[in-house]
C-alpha cells in the first residue's frame, strides 16, 4: 500500500489530448467512487486545463485500473493514452503533489490559479466519498505546504506579464490606484488588456481616446469607460495619473516641451506614461521631466524578464521546502502502516487483562480502595510489558521496517491477521 | 551609585535600539510579521528606558535637562524614536524603520561619547522658558529628520522607477505618492513647533538678556532653517513643489537643521555656547 500518482501535464501531453481527457465535476460524483475498491482505496482527482492527475492510496496495479477506467470513460485507446502518462509512487508522489499545489510544476512559475484549483479538486473528491484518511492529509499537506511556500519565499510576488507589470508599477507610483485617472490613447490587445488590469485594480475612472471617435464610444462601452476625441488628448494628460499610448502613429504624439507645459498646468503631480506603440508614441526624451515616468513596451518586458529570473531563484528555495515537507510526509505514512499492529497489541492485552481482573476479582470480596489499586497494578504491569514492544514497532516502522516486522509480533502474541478488513470498514 | 543610574539606563537604552536597528533592516530582507513585531517592540522598550534614563537626570539636576550637547543629543534621539513610533502607528511602514533607527542609533552614541555628569544650571538659563524653548525646538526638528529619511527613501524609489531597475528595494520600499504625502505632513506638524520654537526663544531672551534678537549665529541660522521649509511649504501650495523637488529640499533643509544643531555650537561662538562640549 503506498501513495500514487498517474497523470498527464502540458509538458507530456498537446492541448488535444488534455481536452479530451478534462473531467467534469459530475463525471467525479457520479462514475468515480465506482473505481474505489481493494486496489484504489482512496482517491482524489486534479482536472485542470494544464493538467489532469490522480492522486491515490493503494496498491501499483490500481495505476491500471484508473487508466483503463478513464479511457473507457473518455473513449481514447489506452496505447495512446500510455504515451503521455506518468507514474510516480511513495515519496516521488508526495514530492510531485506539493509540487503541484505550490505551483512550480505550473506552465507560468508561481502562478497563484493553481492553488484554488487544487482546493476545488480535493473539495469535490472528498464531497465524491473518494478520500480517506490518507488521501485527505495529503491534500491537506500539499496546501499547507504551497502556503508554506508561497509566505517564505518570493516566487508569486513580481509580475510576469507586460500588462501586470504595468499595474504593478502604478501601484508603487500612486499607491493605492483608487484615486487615480487612466486614459487609454489609441487601442490594441496588450494596451486594452493593461486598461482592463488598472480598471480590476481599483482605478477611478477609465478615459478612452481615439482618432475616431465612434471608434473611442465603442471601446469605451466595452471597457466601461468615458470616450473623448483626439482632439482632447491634451485634457486628458493634464486629468489623468496614468496614461497608455498605444495609436498607429508614425510620428511621436507627445514630446519633451509638451510634456513640461503640461507638468506645469498640473502642478507637478506625478504621471506614468506606458507607451505599448511600435513604433513608439512618445519620445524617450519625455522621461527626463520631473516626475514623469515613461516605459515603453521593452522596459516592461525587461522587467517581466527580470521578474521570471527572480521566480526561477526563489524556485530552487521552494522546491527546498517541497522536499523537507515530503519527508515528514512519509515519515508519517510509515507510522501510520503499524497503527492497526499497534492497535491489535493492545486490544489483545487489554482482554486478557480484563478477562484475568474478572477471574480473580469474583472470587476475592474487595473494598473500592483495594479494587482500584489491583486495576492500576494489573494496568501497569501490561503497560510496562508492552512499552518495549510498541517502542520498537513504532522505531522500525520510521525506517520501514514494518513488513519484515509485522508477522514476528502477530505470531508472537497470536494476533488475527484482521487489520486490513478492519481499516476498510471504519472507513465506511 | 545613584547619580549614574541615568548613565547605565542610557546605555542600555543604546542596546535597545542597536538591536531595534538590526531587526529593522533585517525586515527588508525577510519582512515578516514577526520581525516586524520584534523591531517595533525592542524600539518601544528602548525609548521607554531612555525617557526613564532622560527623566532619571532631570531630577537629579532639578531642571529639563538639555543644557549640554549630551544632553541635547540624548533628547533630539528620544525625541526621534518617539517620532517614528507614532508614525509607523499611523502609516504602518516599517521598512522606513531600517533607515531611521540608524541615524537614531548614531545620534544616541554621538551622546553617549560627550556624556558629562549633570551640572548646576547657569543663572541666565533659570527660567520655565527653558523648557517650553528647547522642547518645541525640538520636536520641530525631529520632524524634520523624519521628514528627512523619508525624502531620503523617497529619492531611493524615485531613481529606482527612473532607471527602470527594479531590485529587492523596489519591491519593499512604500510608493512614492506615499512617502510624499507623508513628507509633507511631516513639514507641516514640524513647521509649526519650529516657528513657536523660535518665537519662545525670542521671548526667552528678551526675559534673560533684555533684546528679543541679536543675531547670535544660532538664532541666524535657526532663521536660515525656517525660511528654507516656509520655502518648501510655500513652493509645495502654491507651485506644485511635490515629489523629488521637495525630497531635495527636506534634505537641504535637514542640513540646515544640522548645522543649526551641531555645527554652531561646535564651530561659531555665541550666546548659546554654554550647550557646546
Amino acid at each position: 500500500m503506498d501513495i500514487f500518482v498517474v497523470g498527464l501535464n502540458h509538458k507530456t501531453s498537446p492541448v488535444e489530448i488534455r481536452e479530451k481527457l478534462a473531467i467534469q465535476p459530475e463525471e467525479i460524483e457520479t462514475y468515480f467512487p465506482n473505481l474505489l475498491g481493494a486496489k484504489v482505496r482512496e482517491l482524489a482527482a486534479l482536472s485542470t486545463c494544464n493538467r489532469v492527475e490522480f492522486y491515490f492510496w493503494g496498491e501499483e496495479d490500481g495505476v491500471d485500473e484508473i487508466v483503463s477506467f478513464v479511457c473507457e470513460l473518455k473513449g481514447v485507446s489506452s496505447d495512446e493514452l500510455k504515451k503521455y502518462l506518468y507514474v510516480y509512487k511513495g515519496e516521488e508522489a508526495v514530492v510531485h503533489v506539493f509540487r503541484v499545489a505550490s505551483s512550480l510544476d505550473s506552465m507560468v512559475l508561481g502562478e497563484p490559479q493553481i492553488v484554488g484549483q487544487f482546493k476545488d479538486a480535493f473539495e469535490l473528491s472528498q464531497k465524491a466519498n473518494l478520500t480517506g484518511p490518507f488521501i485527505n492529509q495529503l491534500m491537506s499537506k500539499a496546501l499547507s505546504t504551497s502556503k508554506k511556500v508561497r509566505t517564505r519565499t518570493g516566487i508569486g510576488e513580481s509580475a510576469v506579464s507586460v500588462s501586470y507589470a504595468a499595474v504593478e508599477l502604478a501601484e508603487k507610483i500612486f499607491g493605492e490606484l483608487n484615486k487615480c485617472v487612466c486614459a487609454l490613447i489609441g487601442a490594441g490587445e496588450m494596451a486594452e488588456l493593461a486598461a482592463r488590469h488598472l480598471k480590476d485594480a481599483g482605478i477611478k475612472k477609465l478615459l478612452v481616446v481615439n482618432r475616431t471617435f465612434e471608434r473611442a464610444v465603442e471601446l469605451a462601452k466595452e471597457l466601461g469607460a468615458y470616450p473623448m476625441s483626439f482632439d482632447e488628448f491634451d485634457d486628458a494628460l493634464l486629468e489623468s495619473d496614468i496614461v497608455i499610448t498605444s495609436t498607429a502613429s508614425q510620428s511621436f504624439i507627445l514630446d519633451k516641451p509638451k510634456m513640461e507645459k503640461i507638468m506645469k498646468k498640473r502642478k507637478h503631480r506625478p504621471i506614468f506614461l506606458i507607451d505599448i506603440a511600435v513604433p513608439r508614441d512618445i519620445d524617450p526624451q519625455v522621461d527626463e521631466v520631473e516626475n514623469v515616468y515613461l516605459y515603453n513596451i521593452d522596459d516592461l518586458e525587461a522587467v517581466v524578464e527580470e521578474n521570471r529570473r527572480r521566480r526561477e531563484k526563489e524556485a530552487v528555495k521552494a522546491e527546498a521546502i517541497v522536499r523537507e515537507e515530503a519527508k515528514k510526509f512519509v515519515s508519517w505514512l510509515k507510522t501510520q502502516e503499524v497503527v492497526p499492529l499497534i492497535v491489535a497489541l493492545r486490544e489483545r492485552a487489554e482482554a486478557i487483562r480484563q478477562a484475568e481482573l474478572k477471574k480473580t476479582l469474583s472470587k476475592l470480596n474487595l473494598s473500592d480502595k483495594e479494587l482500584k489499586a489491583i486495576e492500576a497494578m494489573s494496568s501497569s504491569i501490561v503497560n510496562k510489558l508492552l512499552h518495549p514492544v510498541l517502542s520498537y514497532v513504532k522505531k522500525n516502522s520510521v525506517s520501514g521496517d514494518t513488513k519484515r516486522i509485522a508477522p514476528i509480533i502477530k505470531e508472537m502474541f497470536s494476533l488475527e491477521d484482521k487489520d486490513e478488513d478492519k481499516d476498510r470498514n471504519q472507513r465506511k | 551609585m545613584w547619580n549614574k543610574v541615568d548613565d547605565i539606563l542610557f546605555l542600555v537604552a543604546i542596546g535597545f535600539y542597536l538591536v531595534a536597528t538590526v531587526l529593522y533592516m533585517l525586515y527588508i530582507f525577510v519582512p515578516s510579521d514577526n520581525v516586524k513585531k520584534g523591531a517595533t517592540t525592542t524600539l518601544l522598550t528602548a525609548f521607554v528606558i531612555h525617557g526613564i534614563s532622560f527623566a532619571a537626570r532631570g531630577v537629579m539636576a532639578g531642571h529639563f535637562p538639555v543644557t549640554s550637547l549630551f544632553e541635547s543629543l540624548s533628547f533630539y534621539s528620544w525625541l526621534l524614536a518617539g517620532g517614528y513610533l507614532l508614525l509607523e502607528l499611523k502609516y504602518n511602514l516599517p521598512v522606513l524603520g531600517a533607515f531611521v533607527s540608524p541615524l537614531n542609533l548614531v545620534m544616541a552614541l554621538c551622546a553617549f561619547f560627550v556624556r558629562q555628569p549633570a551640572a548646576p544650571l547657569p543663572p541666565a538659563l533659570k527660567s520655565g522658558w527653558l523648557t517650553i524653548h528647547a522642547v518645541t525646538s525640538f520636536i520641530g526638528e525631529a520632524a524634520f529628520a523624519l521628514s528627512f529619511v523619508v525624502s531620503v527613501v523617497y529619492l531611493l524609489q524615485e531613481r529606482q522607477i527612473k532607471k527602470k531597475k527594479m531590485g529587492m528595494l523596489f519591491r519593499r520600499l512604500p510608493p512614492l505618492n506615499k512617502l510624499d504625502d507623508i513628507n509633507y505632513k511631516i513639514l507641516t506638524v514640524g513647521f509649526p513647533f519650529l516657528t513657536l520654537g523660535i518665537i519662545t526663544g525670542a521671548v526667552w531672551a528678551n526675559y534673560a538678556w533684555g533684546s528679543y534678537w541679536s543675531w547670535d549665529p544660532k538664532e541666524t541660522w535657526s532663521l536660515i532653517t525656517w525660511l528654507v521649509y516656509a520655502g518648501i511649504l510655500h513652493g509645495r501650495l502654491t507651485a506644485g513643489w511635490r515629489g523629488r523637488r521637495a525630497a531635495i529640499f527636506s534634505i537641504i533643509g535637514f542640513g540646515c537643521v544640522l548645522f543649526t544643531f551641531l555645527g554652531v555650537n561646535l564651530l561659531l561662538p555665541g550666546l548659546h555656547s554654554y550647550s557646546r562640549m
